[in-house]
């Protein structure tokens, strides 16, 4: 039997050298009838007597169900009695029994890893009818277990210990919804958002389809419940600056900017931003509205208190104003600190649940439909600030570009989506919904109104969505359109959109008062730079790639981080929500431990042998390989590696291998089926 | 070619995919030749082309390589690796007159148990009509 | 102390190694205080017979440079064997079979026709081609027998210890020639001369974004001298090779061709490579994936340029 040898090129050839390992195992093989299963194709006792033969083997036997109790009392009394320091059990397919197999061993005394499976089953005596050849290859298959078995290293399972804390990266729905939930398991949350408030997305909703529920009431009561949470500690004007670290072990460093009014203190008078001199245009409400460089976010936000923009700001260094502070300790609470400064938190965390949002597609990309040419052309989410209670119009529907009141309106579904040549190749999900939802609400505030909507197709899956939908298009006031709108412009001062109707074959041209566009959902700014600093990766759209989709889709294929919400892919708030409690289970199956089992079948470096040529780097998914930075060459973060072996395959010098399963085993296998 | 030359084939089977594939046909009782014999591995990305060569040198007719399908890999994309690694050494193996139909890679998923003794019946028939390939003998030649 | 015996000899060589020893200059004068040169018959007027003449064990150390292809080749490999307590395999043919056993893509009979029959400045219009046994008026004449697979000296006689290069460059020449005459010895089977690790460890090249979209032939660009050259786009067999030889190939913004070797773990130099290579093709389906492997033009070729017979596969199957 040839062996890989461990003294680097210290013998005869470079290749493959005999050399005996030592010490050799004392191997004990047991055979199973599985009843007939296998006895009935196979030649059992003559598959005993060769093992016999086979060098390293001290004792082998047959049992008619070796899965059973006595079968596998057999193997733990065997083991003691004949001394065995490994077994191989050529039986049915390992998927089947090995944890059974390996368990039995352990409890002898013997390392897990000292126990291999021969299928002779599945892929033996089930699927050849010849005796002869079944047994012929049951032989071989035993043959295999064996030499694996005698190179197999008795490993421990990697413990590692896990803080049992959880970072939430975005406070929209998903973050707020994850949060609460581990903190009602009764484990402390750190929840970091980039803007003054949380709420994200779903505060800038009116209503939610296909109910029509107010969303601020649905969501108000979940941001003061997750604000006031005792577990839940909210980091706002912060952004993630570092993550180092593994699962169960990140060490996160937040960068905090200061609001610049204290929080306690503060009672939302707005006295300063009455003398703020600076404006800027407001994006809760996508600009259709201005605010001041002090302000409150949105009526309902959390905390309930003014925060100055620094950026917008006409100066802090040196302070170029101050007359906000003047006016709050004139007339206010005295709350406002203009020599605050940015702080800095560092902690740890088990888990880290990644719900960083979207944001709409760059409409003015999109140049058939002159968004950015007229006031009256906007995005759904301008529109959606217009029908809320607390937009820019209190709820009345105006045209932007004079105030009075449309009486056409148009709104186009897919724009600048589902097109891989101009815009984004895929659909964004929720569009078809919120459109019927925005053309409905517009018939109740607008009843005399007409809104025609264009559409390619009606996506509405979820529960009670066709029935809204359907309502819709049956609704007077609506007109359903079935096909595209090739340009939107301007002509004798008026709005004209020139599309088709596929259904009856003619082209069709609107004078609008205003159009509405559906535009895409991207992933929001900064969550690229995120993912980078979580080294989590993304697909090709930028949204948080999931480990699989069927079998992982909470989870980022890097350990410890988990995803929800728009951030992994378009979606409305039911899934939205479903998901951000799936990522908190997940993480709270990870803190359900102090500590953590991985399995030790990873990859590992021999440090004399690579010369850090980095190729295996960018092979491994789980981003479990780095170059050390003092040594050169590659180190394999065990917590992270899966054991996947892809590295292994890569490296041109061998000093990668996977425990036990390593080439040398391979090889040994390879050779047991070839040998005549 | 001799009627009775029975090829040496091996596979190497995904855990996650063909192996249990595998595995499922033996379930539904499926025939296929005996010529081939698996070794489970991981994921198919753990194959170097070394190991396939190796393994014809030792003397092997043919070599099976299954993965799961593109999309599917448990490990995320390994098996698109072992497609890149795989189309070169196919471009190899060309020169050195090694015949495509002994050296395969095939997708082949969990609940394709039909499909594995497929490709195995396919192969060991092609493989068998190709003759043995003998490698080692073919290194002693001088004259 | 007694001076050191040392033999230089070739077989199947282009002559660069013996250049090599022989741009030793004054380091090689310096030597002849612990050693004398008794056999080299590339520099100095030896013959066969000369070394048929000394006795078993004669010579300390010898070194033998160039690839086995044919009997000559073998029957002197093994009359060194004989009279040398110590063989050295000097060289990337001696070592893998070099430049030479690229021939092992081929067969003696192809080989023949192509230089006897079918090169255009050839004329030979009996179409005679070489035969090992003539019959002369004078008698027999016999010349040697060539071989149509190239082999590495280890592979015709036992050898004791390996220096890789093409040719072996001067400065571990000079190091490891003074290590074997002054001693101690290294455990038998040692690759002298050379590093552990792979040319990347003493590339001064900066690695950035480990991946490759497309690749090109060295004509086809002015590299930049800073970056990886796999990075851009060429092929540099870096990797999978020993490094010890300075990188000089790298200086000169070429890229490694691989003549130092394979390291001390992979069994094949150019499976190898080949597997790392592909391993960074910068493609997620089949189509980009051949494009990309389509840009290997000759797989042979770069990979086994001098490993050819020390490969897993030898040969070519003809």
């Amino acid at each position: 039997m040839l062996t890989r040898c461990k003294g680097f090129a210290k013998h005869k050839r470079q290749e493959c050298c005999e050399m005996s390992t030592t010490p050799t195992k004392r191997v004990g093989v047991f055979v199973c009838h599985c009843g007939l299963n296998i006895a009935g194709t196979v030649n059992v006792n003559e598959v005993v007597e060769r093992a016999k033969k086979q060098k390293g083997v001290v004792f082998a036997v047959d049992h008619k169900y070796l899965c059973s109790e006595p079968g596998q009392a057999l193997v733990k009394d065997s083991i003691k009695q004949q001394h065995l320091d490994a077994v191989v059990i050529a039986a049915c397919s390992p998927a089947m029994h090995e944890t059974t197999f390996k368990n039995v061993v352990h409890s002898a005394g013997l390392n897990r890893y000292n126990c291999e499976i021969a299928n002779i089953r599945e892929q033996g005596s089930w699927v050849h009818d010849d005796h002869e050849k079944a047994t012929a290859k049951s032989h071989i298959a035993v043959r295999q277990a064996i030499e694996k078995v005698k190179l197999n290293e008795a490993l421990q399972p990697i413990t590692v210990p896990v803080t049992r804390r959880v970072l939430v990266i975005g406070g929209g729905i998903a973050g707020i919804r994850a949060a609460l939930d581990v903190a009602n398991a009764g484990y402390e949350v750190y929840l970091v958002e980039k803007s003054g408030t949380i709420g994200g997305r779903m505060a800038q909703l009116s209503e939610t389809f296909p109910t029509l529920d107010c969303s601020t009431c649905i969501l108000g009561p979940l941001m003061v419940e997750a604000y006031r949470h005792p577990n839940i500690k909210l980091f706002r004007l912060s952004k993630v600056e570092e993550v180092k670290g593994y699962i169960g072990n990140f060490k996160v460093t937040v960068r905090q900017e200061p609001p610049y009014v204290d929080v306690a203190k503060c009672n939302a008078c707005g006295e300063c931003a009455k003398v703020c001199p600076a404006e800027v245009p407001n994006e809760f409400d996508m600009g259709l509205t201005w605010r001041k460089a002090i302000y409150t976010p949105f009526a309902q936000a959390v905390p309930p208190a003014y925060v100055l923009d620094s950026k917008n700001c006409l100066g802090l260094l040196p302070q170029a104003c101050g007359e906000c502070k003047k006016a709050c300790d004139k007339f206010g609470t005295s709350c406002i600190n203009l020599d605050a400064w940015p702080q800095v938190h560092e902690f740890e965390v088990g888990a880290i649940i990644a719900a960083t949002g979207y944001e709409l597609y760059d409409a003015t990309k999109l140049t058939e439909y002159g968004y950015g040419t007229h006031p009256d052309i906007m995005t759904s989410l301008e529109f959606e600030r217009m029908l809320s209670a607390s937009g820019p119009t209190s709820g009345e529907i105006r045209c932007p570009s004079d105030g009075h009141t449309p009486k056409e309106i148009v709104f186009i579904q897919c724009a600048g989506q589902r097109e891989p040549e101009t815009g984004l190749p895929y659909c964004s999900k929720i569009c078809c919904m919120y459109t019927a939802r925005h053309a409905m609400m517009f018939h109740h505030k607008v009843p005399d109104g007409q809104a025609y909507v264009f559409y390619m197709d009606i996506r509405a899956g979820g529960k009670g969505y066709e029935e809204f939908v359907k309502r819709c298009q049956e609704e007077k006031g609506l007109l359903y359109l079935r096909g595209r709108v090739a340009k939107v412009f301007e002509e004798n001062g008026k709005l004209t959109v020139k599309g088709v109707d596929t259904l009856s074959g003619k082209t069709v041209e609107i004078n609008a008062d205003i159009v509405v566009l559906a535009v895409g959902m991207i992933p929001s700014s900064g969550s690229h730079e995120l993912a980078s600093k979580l080294k989590a990766s993304l697909d090709v759209y930028g949204f948080f790639a999931e480990a699989h989709p069927k079998l992982r889709p909470l989870e980022s294929p890097t350990a410890g981080i988990y995803i929800a919400g728009a951030g992994h892919a378009p979606k409305d708030i039911p899934d939205t929500v479903a998901q951000a409690s799936g990522a908190a289970s997940k993480a709270l199956d990870l803190l359900s431990s102090p500590t953590l089992e991985r399995e030790p079948t990873v990859a590992k470096v021999t440090g004399e042998l690579c010369s850090g040529c980095g190729i295996c780097i960018p092979i491994c998914p789980y981003t479990a390989l780095g170059l050390s930075p003092t040594t050169k060459v590659a180190e394999v973060s065990a917590a992270l590696c899966e054991g996947c072996g892809t590295c292994i395959a890569s490296c041109p010098s061998g000093a990668l291998s996977l425990r036990n399963l390593t080439d040398e085993q391979i090889l040994a296998m390879v050779e047991a089926i070839v040998a005549s | 070619m001799a009627t009775n030359f029975e090829p040496k084939i091996v596979g190497f089977l995904c855990r996650w995919c063909s192996y249990a594939g595998a595995d499922l046909a033996g379930t539904n009782r499926m025939k296929y030749p005996s010529n081939i014999s698996s070794i489970r591995v991981n994921c198919s990305g753990r194959i170097d082309p070394t190991l396939v060569m190796k393994a014809l040198a030792l003397g092997a007719d043919g070599v099976l390589i299954a993965g799961c399908h593109p999309g599917d890999c448990h490990y995320t994309n390994g098996n698109i690796k072992t497609l890149r690694r795989f189309k070169l050494l196919q471009k190899m193996f060309d020169q050195f007159g090694i015949e495509r139909e002994r050296v395969r890679l095939e997708w082949i998923s969990a609940a394709e148990g039909d499909r594995y003794a497929q490709v195995v019946r396919s192969m060991t028939e092609q493989v068998r009509s190709l003759g043995p390939l003998n490698w080692k003998n073919r290194v002693e030649l001088t004259a | 102390m007694t001076k050191q015996k040392l033999a230089f000899n070739w077989a199947s060589s282009c002559g660069g190694c013996e250049i090599a020893i022989f741009e030793l200059g004054t380091k090689l004068v310096e030597l002849t205080s612990k050693a004398e040169i008794v056999f080299w018959p590339a520099i100095m007027d030896y013959k066969y017979q000369d070394l048929e003449a000394m006795p078993d064990g004669n010579i300390d150390i010898a070194f033998m440079n160039g690839a086995i292809q044919n009997s000559e080749n073998e029957h002197v490999a093994k009359m060194l064997r004989a009279k040398s307590k110590i063989l050295v395999a000097f060289g990337a043919c001696a070592h893998m079979g070099g430049i030479p056993a690229l021939a092992n893509t081929t067969t003696r009979e192809e080989i023949f026709t192509n230089s006897y029959k079918e090169t255009p400045t050839t004329v030979n219009p009996e179409k005679t081609l070489p035969q090992t046994k003539v019959q002369a008026k004078e008698g027999e004449l016999s010349i040697p027998e060539f071989y149509s697979t190239v082999k590495t000296l280890d592979q015709v006689v036992d050898v004791d210890y390996y220096v890789p290069g093409c040719p072996p460059v001067g400065e571990q020449v000079s190091k490891v020639i003074t290590q074997l005459v002054e001693g101690p010895l290294p455990p038998k089977g040692t690759v002298l001369g050379a590093s552990e690790r792979s040319l990347c460890y003493e590339c001064k090249r900066i690695r950035d974004e480990r991946k490759i979209g497309k690749i090109i032939r060295t004509y086809q660009t002015i590299p930049d001298p800073q970056k990886c050259l796999l990075e851009q786009g060429i092929i540099c067999m870096g990797p999978a090779t020993r490094g010890g030889c300075g990188s000089v190939c790298l200086d000169a913004n070429m890229p490694c061709r691989g003549c130092y070797g394979p390291l001390p773990k992979a069994i094949d130099q150019g499976g190898k490579m080949l597997a790392a290579l592909s391993s960074i093709f910068d493609a997620q389906n089949e189509e980009d994936i051949q494009k990309i492997a389509d840009g290997v033009l000759d797989p042979i070729g770069t990979f086994y340029r001098f490993s050819m017979s020390r490969s897993l596969m030898r040969r070519t199957k003809k």
